[in-house]
């Protein structure tokens, strides 16, 4: 662990993309396409959204200017970072096929090394999250380890909280509760420039590499404001919520819920955690050889959980029920975390607007009238 | 780099049985000559029909033969539907063995009911295999299985040979009776309530259709069997087989990792919710 630290001037972010390149790192982080902030693969600081932050609702995003030239001035990017650990299509082997059987080809793909520029922290908590699901809980997936181990992270820091944002209520920040290489804070003032500290050897050695000032107590102490700032958020998931809904698992809410629930499964495709995936197979017209992929799946669909005879959660009050009680209660059971950092992405990206938060007050409420607190 | 547990191994089909109409039985050995691991009776492994797909199958061979590679299974989808056509020289893919195991030493000491519903014979056989391996510690042993029709009694010849024998005890009912059955008529729970067992020192697997194995459960607790002494195996889709997919989540359990076995008292609450 190391405390190097320093300023790198907006004038001199491009050397920041020079040492990840000359590290043989494709830059991964937030950039303008399609009216939103995705993360995609930079070419340099230009990528960057410069003067563009979001603005987020239930069901609704919108990009809106800033006049402050900010480059991570947003909350959450579309999607998350799992698409670069764990991709939304990767081949797991390739076969040739033979007239009474098959062998091997291809395995998967070797894992490119990348870094992720501008990882929020409950996107970095959530990183966390993934690790414990595909790395060693007890096996290990090399597609997702080889990409973990070859991801160099620098984290930046929350300026502002969404309004869809309700990390402090997880445990997963406004501050980095993570290992990262470097942390990064933009600060906007007279002199843009940047707080960049190292958190790992590997970062330190970058930070050496970059053309980097003293920082002062005037820097460390814009970090802490912004961390302070982002703390203050309108949401926040009842405390409790794990094990109540462990218990109310047949309650008639769910069916409440799923009348405006249009499966549609955009909250899992968004959420940084959700891991669900199926398998694709297919051949070749001549039938010498057969491919097999991994896809993102989602537990709102009915193949999910098919089985001869049909599928086991046919209500869509059943599937809700998996996605959110997985999320928020029986993760605990399976990883020890909830699987839920708080970034909000599924009220932003639900169709109709359905708020987990919400949705787990009500439980709580309903819980609290059928069991009052005995005076 | 870690092992890449997703890679199937081809294996070779040395002798194909039609069990039942719909039920057949593939008897593999690995193209590579190399060794088959050993598996616990009750485990799986994933089969691979290449282009086709992937399910997850029960071992239900002799645990103490694994040299020998035996699944049991129904044709009823898209994967087990393409191996029923195999034939003996064509290979598919196997991976595994993976999941909990029925815990023979559980059972110990203690009488051992073995209630198996249709095809849920197959994943209890090695169980059968590796009690009667063991036979003399071990009290009364009982066999209650319960078919569909006369017609749809699985391992027929070898259900035939254990009931000949005197330290076994098998009962078998169907829920239709055809020909000239004139054997039990009735779900098998009925067996469980004629007990010929001590409660109170029962080890019992039970493996069937998921509402079977509930009421079946149920029966044996009744009858004063202890839920922890009761271990029954789920049934879910699985696409990857390592707590990877998702798909075979049940509550905060992944059946793949977690199961296929589980004991009773730990999954009772689940199991009567419906669609979970």
């Amino acid at each position: 662990m190391s405390t190097a630290s320093g300023i790198l001037s907006r004038n001199d972010l491009s050397a920041l993309f020079d040492a990840l390149a000359a590290r043989g790192l494709e830059v991964i982080g937030p950039t303008v396409s399609e009216g939103a902030i995705v993360l995609a693969p930079l070419d340099g600081p230009d990528a960057l959204p410069a003067g563009w932050t979001d603005v987020q609702a239930p069901g609704a995003y919108r990009l809106h200017p800033r006049d402050d030239g900010a480059l991570f001035g947003h909350t959450t990017p579309v999607g998350g970072w799992k698409r670069f650990l764990h991709p939304p299509t990767v081949r797991l082997f390739q076969a040739a096929t033979t007239a009474d059987g098959f062998t091997i080809t291809e395995g998967a793909p070797p894992p490119p090394r990348q870094a992720f520029l501008g990882v929020r922290a409950c996107d970095l908590t959530a990183i966390t999250r993934l690790d414990a699901v595909f790395q060693g809980n007890p096996f290990t997936d090399p597609i997702y380890a080889g990409r973990r181990a070859g991801a160099f992270i620098i984290a930046v820091t929350c300026a502002q909280a969404g309004p869809m944002c309700f990390c402090a209520s997880m445990d997963s920040g406004p501050d980095l509760r993570a290992p990262y290489d470097v942390a990064l804070t933009e600060i906007l003032e007279s002199d843009h420039r940047f707080l960049l500290e190292a958190g790992s050897a590997e970062g330190a050695a970058l930070l050496a590499d970059l053309p980097l000032t003293p920082a002062t107590d005037r820097d460390t102490a814009a970090r802490d404001r912004q961390i302070t700032q982002a703390a203050d958020q309108t949401r926040a998931l009842p405390p409790g919520t794990a094990e109540r809904l462990g218990r109310m698992l047949d309650h008639a809410h769910w069916n409440a819920v799923a009348a405006r629930c249009l499966s549609c499964g955009n909250c899992t495709m968004s959420c940084p955690t959700c891991f669900c995936a199926t398998v694709e197979d297919s051949s070749s017209l001549d039938g010498a050889t057969a491919e097999r992929h991994r896809v993102w799946d989602s537990c709102f669909s009915l193949d999910f959980s098919y089985i001869h005879g049909g599928s086991v959660r046919e209500s869509g009050a059943s599937r809700y029920r998996q996605w959110m009680t997985h999320k928020l209660s029986s993760w605990h059971d399976q990883f020890g975390t909830s699987g839920c950092v708080g970034c909000g992405r599924c009220i932003t990206w639900c169709p109709v607007g359905i708020d987990i938060t919400e949705e787990a007050a009500t439980f709580a409420a309903v819980d609290a009238a059928r069991h009052p607190v005995e005076a | 780099m870690t092992a890449d547990l997703m890679l199937p191994r081809a294996f070779r089909i040395t002798k194909v049985r039609r069990e039942l109409a719909d039920t057949f039985t593939l008897v593999l050995a690995p193209d590579d000559d190399g060794p088959v691991p050993p598996f616990q009776p009750g485990q799986f492994n994933m089969l691979y029909v290449p282009g086709v797909g992937e399910v997850p199958i029960s071992i239900s061979g002799d645990p103490a033969q694994p040299e020998t590679l035996i699944h049991t299974t129904r044709a009823v989808g898209a994967v087990t539907k393409a191996m029923w056509s195999l034939k003996a020289g064509q290979s598919i893919g196997v991976r595994g063995p993976f999941g909990s195991s029925w815990p023979v030493e559980a059972a110990l000491g203690d009488d051992v009911v073995i209630v198996a519903g249709g095809i849920g014979l197959a994943p209890l056989r090695p169980l059968i295999h590796a009690v009667m391996a063991r036979r003399a510690e071990f009290g009364k042993v009982l066999i209650l299985y319960g078919a569909r029709t006369p017609d749809d009694i699985l391992f027929d010849k070898q259900v035939r040979d254990w009931r000949g024998r005197f330290d076994l005890s098998v009962h078998v009912t169907v829920d239709r009776a055809t020909g000239t059955w004139s054997g039990n008529v009735g779900v098998v729970t009925k067996l469980i309530k004629r007990g010929g067992f001590d409660p109170h020192h029962t080890t019992a697997y039970v493996c069937g259709p998921e509402v079977m194995m509930r009421y079946a459960a149920d029966a044996l607790v009744a009858k004063g069997v202890a839920s922890t002494n009761i271990w029954l195996s789920m049934e879910r889709n699985m696409k990857c087989a390592i707590g990877f997919c998702g798909h075979c989540q049940w509550g905060g359990r992944f059946v793949c990792k977690d199961g296929p076995v589980f004991n009773h008292a730990a999954v009772a609450d689940l199991l009567p919710l419906t669609d979970f």
